[in-house]
């Protein structure tokens, strides 16, 4: 009822003065980061890069060089806006961040892991039948992530629907923590690598100079974004979660099954988080256990960064974010004077997440939450 | 005439191209009670929400006894002296009532986190200070609220307890303005009647200024020395309880207008 | 409680029992559930044998005198291992759930018949079929390799423990063909003995359950008990040791006979494990307690203790003081008596308790869910690195300062100046990661925190800032803190470090105490509750959090310096988000907002799991043991969020419904009707 819309007035306390010191202090860096960069790609003998690089000149980042890393931004910022539906649209419905979608990518990761080596073993990975043979491991991790979302939907979420909004979010980190540890007990805690990908998979397009499973892993990407767009926008069962994300109690009243309808959310997040499972394999060719910790707290940030239940936002969050990450550390903190910038990538992530949420909280293409998590 | 304690001049606020509030003039004297009455939605809330500084609005300017509000904080503007009740009722429902009632004299209250600590005399005294006032100020509502209650959780409270709960919370914060959000709503005719009454005292005895929203017009008829009707964010009449009731606009927005009258 | 003891005081059926004892209510065998509950069974089963869990910890024996088959680790040996434990438990735990028993809405629908016993026994059948259908599959799958004559299996690949230890572990050493039988029988067996507890009176069945409980801990606390019976006995015998007792350990005298050492031997067995005379001796004790409790006290013991906890807070100070008082001394006195081993573990459960009780603050009273906490502990530790270390990073400047004598020794006093220093850092961290969170809404500071966590343990990780931190390396030599007379605190002397942690541990919990029943306590409960409204009742939101933040930091904090002086070395790989989320574990399970409960949690979590790193009691466990806090989180998210010991107002927040029911049942409810309230105003 009363609709806390706090628009800062004139007055600033202790915490604001600091905040606003903390933006200008963020954006600043990045602004002189950059200039240094365009400065150093001039000339990378200059005065500031002698300062900041122990009096050596800095190094010239070269144009395949800066390509690369876009094209790598671009290709893993896909996988986070895949990841990312799913935290956008369980956030969307039932307004409470669920831990353990990382995990459910995991698991889409793992069963690829599983499937390709056996199809390793019968030849079929690297033979003229690739593309049907992979097309059966995406399948199969689809379901199979699907499935634990919609478990983890039935076991752990369900019967605490409507609890205080932060007990959720407990439960949702120790089922994050449960599936890690189970996969570690079942499948041992080392990494698993996936089978050689065919050559042709691992050449580079002449002209434009991308690999080709860079480019695979974005137009699948592309291809299950837009498949979702079709789902949530123009059927039925999309109607029906858009309905529910509103107001379930309404939503119900006019005859909609909100229980199914959140389960559906789950089950097409999971399957996202699936498909993104088997790109992360192709593109990296090894999982561990741990491997959906990192992006999928990355994914949450780019659901942020998207704007919160907004689809849309959630795919361009991510593609921003996997760039920011690629780019960032030889961009801005390379040439700050930064040693190793590339350890501090993941730094840069969070970095993003607490700026986007002291800037513009409400993400670059806003939030569409339910009514009720909008006061 | 005594000194005007509330002005508000030209206040306006939009959310997102609708105007929930348009040039709006009040003004409150030192010792009155308003009534503010007006249909549903016309704006009552949002109004108690920008004096009490949870919405800021998007222009005009609010003066407390000669001092801007505008860009306070709701804890700043409570610890300069207004404090409110809520349309639905909001208590602390796990707190115990004398605690609601304790938490509401934190900004008039000053000991910290080392007195706290070492258990100082000073501290042991404020305690027992902000004990003895949450005491008096729920004494106030007759024997509903102390004894074997006051160690009681409030959810466990009736609707009407409730509400003078949050009255007592409300008071507890010593303002000199209360802003009281339909004080009777879900009462019964002698529960209103009562709290009709202890609204006067509330200014006879506790010398606060009060501005009340109300659908009861008996209550605002019997309390209220000047009423103000709101619509559609709009000042549409004020005075005296007989102009406003009798006034043709207020009439119409109420009811509608009279069929005759439909062009 | 009336005072008249009737046999139905002694056991307190519910009111909804005595009511509808003679209503009609049907006690028939629900097969839909039954079927639910064996699959449940079964998969757990089959998930729990795939872990590895049944012969990871076949190595430790709990009664010694049964053999249930084979005992993989040491085939000579018998005894029901805790392996096999990991299996059995559960249908017997399922066959109790499964029971008939519903209650709708205060009303018994069905009531408890030997139905159930009928539908335990099916859902351990059931579970016990799922068993059988692992081990042949298991067996279809197992083949001999002709060259090495080893067993070698094809799903090995992916399921690691899918192996002939497993397989001989379940068969019993006899082939699929003997689970086929077996495993259906004894599951259901057992699930039906657990659907049979609740058939017992409740007198008889506390005793029994006590009976088992007090078995399965004494025989799994072994190490502990040894050690304190051996310590005390030693005392006995020789109590000149007590005089060595500050000193360094290892010139601790020889250990003697213990008076004790008979009854040792007559409990315990050479191997490990109880004795089956020990077993009756402890199960006849343990019953004959509980039956006492039950039958001779009559209650009165439970009902003083409700009586206890039914008085308003400020009343209860002298019975607090008294019972923290013996609990300090009991404390105070145990570690003389304990060996290293169990001295160190008592250090590391100070180390999270201390821990714990900060994020308590943060979390329990002022409703901040902050996953980055491992960062103050992290700044806590490297701080007290940095400032007593000769091996920190070479880049600092002369003018910081280095407590470390020229010949590389601890300067007396220098850990407490650097304390001073850890706690101007930890609350400037704290205010630094605090300030932009925490106008943020409670889920997304959550994450964000996470960040910071992170984040702060990537800086002291990275290149960048390795010469001051160490980076991967860490920082080593860490020196012990000397406090002059009273000793030197070190990793070498567990002991030293349990009192040093107990000591500010007490300080934890003065604060906590404190705080909590003063004017920020309230205010941090009316924001945890609504913070739109406390705000608009005049309490500044920001700061009051920001206060608990510090607060919370500057707790974590001396943990984290304490952990560096005990550890001597300091590495990134300490401070994961792992830490923060075992430290919420623990706060979680021992019951948000409540002291006693962050102390209970970190005995049961830290003391007998483990902690992130640091070995617990079952030190079998160590594999299984983040599995195991990820269950229970969930669990107790979903059938007791108020924690094992329960704050009163927290489990009102999470019970809402149920204890407005309560409250009606009991007249306490506030029906509104002015009746017996006098209407006339009291003059203000």
């Amino acid at each position: 009822m009363t609709a806390a819309v706090k628009v800062k007035g004139a007055r600033r306390t202790g915490v604001d003065w600091f905040l606003l010191f903390l933006r200008v202090l963020l954006i600043g860096l990045i602004a002189i980061g950059l200039l240094a960069f365009i400065a150093q790609q001039i000339d990378p003998n200059n005065w500031f890069a002698r300062l900041t690089h122990d009096g050596e000149a800095a190094s010239r980042l070269s144009w395949p060089q800066f390509r690369g890393l876009i094209v790598t931004g671009l290709s893993q910022g896909a996988m986070y806006g895949l990841i990312a539906l799913g935290y956008s649209m369980v956030y969307g419905v039932l307004g409470f961040i669920n831990f353990a979608h990382g995990e459910v990518f995991m698991v889409g990761a793992f069963t690829g892991f599983i499937m390709s080596n056996k199809f390793d073993e019968a030849g079929w990975w690297d033979g003229p039948i690739f593309i049907p043979v992979i097309l059966i491991t995406i399948l199969v991790s689809t379901l199979v992530a699907t499935a634990t979302a919609v478990i983890m939907e039935r076991v752990a979420y369900r019967p605490l629907r409507g609890s205080p909004r932060l007990i959720p979010l407990i439960t949702s980190i120790g089922v994050s923590f449960f599936i890690q540890n189970a996969v570690i007990l079942l499948f041992g805690p080392g990494a698993k690598g996936y089978p050689p990908n065919p050559d042709w998979l691992e050449e580079t397009i002449p002209v434009v100079g991308i690999e080709v499973k860079k480019l695979l892993v974005i137009v699948v990407a592309a291809i299950s974004m837009a498949g979702l767009w079709y789902f949530v926008e123009r059927t039925k069962t999309g109607k029906a979660m858009r309905a529910v994300a509103e107001d379930k109690e309404i939503a119900s009243l006019m005859g909609i099954d909100v229980n199914k309808t959140i389960v559906t959310t789950f089950a097409v997040g999971g399957a996202m988080a699936g498909i993104a499972g088997i790109l992360w394999g192709i593109l990296f060719k090894s999982v561990i256990a741990t491997t959906g910790f990192l992006p999928g707290i990355k994914a949450f940030t780019a659901a942020v960064v998207g704007g919160v239940g907004n689809l849309g936002g959630a795919m361009a969050g991510g593609v921003s974010l996997g760039s920011a990450e690629a780019l960032a550390p030889l961009m801005l903190l390379e040439p700050l004077g930064v040693e190793g910038p590339s350890q501090l990538r993941d730094a840069v992530v969070f970095t993003l997440l607490i700026l986007v949420l002291l800037v513009k909280p409400t993400g670059l293409f806003g939030e569409r939450l339910s009514s009720e998590d909008r006061a | 005439m005594s000194e005007r304690i509330l002005d508000i001049n030209n206040l306006s606020v939009t959310f997102g191209g609708l105007h929930a509030l348009k040039d709006l003039n009040f003004h409150v004297d030192e010792g009155e009670i308003v009534g503010v009455i007006g249909p549903n939605g016309a704006g009552k809330t949002t109004f108690f929400n920008m004096i009490s500084g949870m919405v800021t609005p998007s222009s005009g300017e609010i003066l407390f006894e000669g001092e801007s509000m505008i860009g306070l904080d709701p804890n700043q503007v409570t610890q300069r002296g207004i404090s409110r009740t809520f349309q639905n009722v909001r208590l602390f429902a796990n707190m115990t009532i004398v605690e609601n009632v304790m938490v509401a004299q934190h900004c008039r209250t000053k000991k910290g986190i080392f007195s706290s600590l070492f258990n100082t005399p000073g501290f042991r005294k404020e305690e027992a200070e902000i004990r003895a006032h949450a005491e008096k100020v729920l004494g106030f509502f007759g024997t509903r609220l102390i004894g074997y209650r006051l160690e009681q959780p409030a959810s466990v409270l009736s609707y009407a307890n409730r509400r003078r709960l949050e009255i007592a919370r409300a008071m507890a914060t010593s303002p000199r303005l209360l802003l009281l959000d339909e004080p009777v709503a879900g009462m019964n005719p002698k529960e209103s009647a009562e709290l009709t009454d202890l609204i006067g005292k509330l200014r006879s005895e506790w010398g606060f200024t009060i501005v009340m929203i109300e659908h009861d017009m008996n209550v605002v008829r019997d309390v209220s020395d000047r009423v103000v009707c709101l619509d559609h964010g709009e000042t549409l009449a004020q005075g005296s309880f007989e102009e406003v009731s009798n006034n043709p606009e207020v009439i119409e927005a109420y009811l509608g207008r009279p069929l005759e009258k439909r062009a | 409680m009336s005072t008249t003891t009737t046999d139905n005081d002694v056991f307190e059926p519910s009111p909804a029992e005595s009511a509808m004892a003679a209503a009609p209510v049907q006690s028939s065998v629900d097969w839909n559930k039954v079927a639910r509950f064996g699959g449940i069974l079964a998969l757990a089963l089959v998930f729990i044998s795939l872990s590895g869990m049944p012969v990871g910890l076949d190595k430790r024996t709990i009664l010694y005198w049964i053999n249930p088959g084979v005992y993989v680790n040491n085939p000579d040996g018998v005894g029901l291992t805790l392996g096999y434990l990991s299996l059995l438990i559960w249908p017997i735990l399922l066959g109790w759930a499964v029971g008939n028993e519903v209650v709708l809405e205060g009303m018994q629908a069905t009531k408890r018949g030997f139905s159930d016993l009928l539908a335990g026994f099916g859902v351990g059948a059931l579970g016990g079929l799922g068993v059988f259908a692992l081990t042949f599959l298991m067996g279809l799958d197992r083949e001999m390799d002709p060259d090495s004559g080893a067993l070698v299996y094809g799903v090995r690949d992916p399921l690691v423990n899918w192996n002939e230890n497993l397989y001989v572990l379940l068969t019993f050493n006899r082939g699929w063909g003997f689970a086929l039988w077996v495993w259906p029988l004894l599951a259901g067996v057992l699930a039906l003995i657990g659907a049979g507890l609740r058939l017992l009176p409740d007198g008889i069945r506390k005793a029994v359950l006590a009976a088992v409980t007090a078995i399965v801990s004494v025989s799994i606390f072994q190490f502990l008990i040894d050690d304190v019976i051996e310590g005390v006995g030693e005392t006995i015998n020789d109590p000149g040791r007590l005089s060595n007792f500050f000193g360094d350990p290892d010139d601790g005298r020889p250990r003697v006979d213990s008076v004790f050492d008979g009854l040792i031997e007559f409990v315990y067995a050479q191997t490990g494990g109880l004795r089956l005379q020990g077993m009756i001796l402890i199960g006849v004790v343990a019953a004959a307690l509980s039956l006492a409790g039950s039958y001779v006290t009559r209650g009165r013991f439970k009902a003083s203790r409700k009586a206890y906890f039914d008085k308003p807070l400020a009343q209860r100070t002298m019975s607090t003081s008294v019972l923290m008082f013996v609990t300090a001394l009991a404390l105070i006195i145990l570690p003389f008596f304990t060996g290293k081993i169990a001295n160190e573990l008592f250090a590391n459960v100070g180390i999270f308790l201390l821990l714990a009780l900060g994020l308590n603050i943060v979390v329990g009273l002022a409703g901040i869910l902050d996953l980055g906490y491992v960062a103050f502990f992290a700044v806590g530790g490297y701080t007290t690195a940095v400032l007593t270390s000769a091996g920190r990073g070479d880049e600092w400047p002369s003018w910081v300062p280095l407590f470390v004598t020229d010949d590389g020794e601890a300067v007396v006093g220098g850990w407490l100046i650097a304390l001073v220093f850890v706690v101007i850092f930890a609350a400037i961290t704290g205010l630094l990661i605090g300030a932009p969170v925490i106008r943020m809404r409670g889920d997304y500071l959550a994450i964000v925190t996470l960040g910071f966590g992170e984040i702060i343990r990537l800086l002291f990780l990275s290149d960048w800032l390795s010469g001051y931190f160490g980076g991967a390396q860490g920082i080593t030599n860490i020196e012990s803190a000397d406090f002059g007379p009273l000793g030197t605190v070190s990793g070498i002397n567990p002991r030293s470090v349990f009192y040093l942690v107990l000591f500010f541990s007490a300080i934890a919990i003065y604060v906590s105490w404190r705080l909590e029943r003063s004017r920020l306590g309230r205010a941090w409960m009316a924001i945890r509750e609504d913070e739109s409204v406390a705000e608009a009742m005049g309490i500044n939101t920001v700061n009051m959090k920001l206060m608990a933040f510090v607060v919370g930091a500057v707790l974590a904090s001396f943990s984290g310096a304490i952990f560096s002086a005990k550890v001597g070395s300091i590495f990134p790989t300490s401070f994961l988000i792992l830490v923060s989320i075992i430290i919420l574990v623990v706060v979680i399970v021992g019951g948000m907002g409540n002291i006693m409960g962050v102390i209970v949690g970190s005995l049961v979590l830290i003391g007998v799991l483990g902690g992130p790193k640091q070995p617990g009691l079952l030190q079998e466990f160590s594999e299984y043991k983040l599995l195991i806090y990820g269950a229970l989180l969930i669990w107790m998210m979903l059938k007791r969020p108020e924690g094992l010991v329960p704050n009163a107002r927290r489990s009102r927040e999470l019970h809402q419904d149920e204890f407005l029911q309560d409250a009606w049942l009991k007249g306490e409810v506030d029906t509104g009707d002015d009746g017996d309230v006098a209407v006339e105003v009291a003059p203000a």
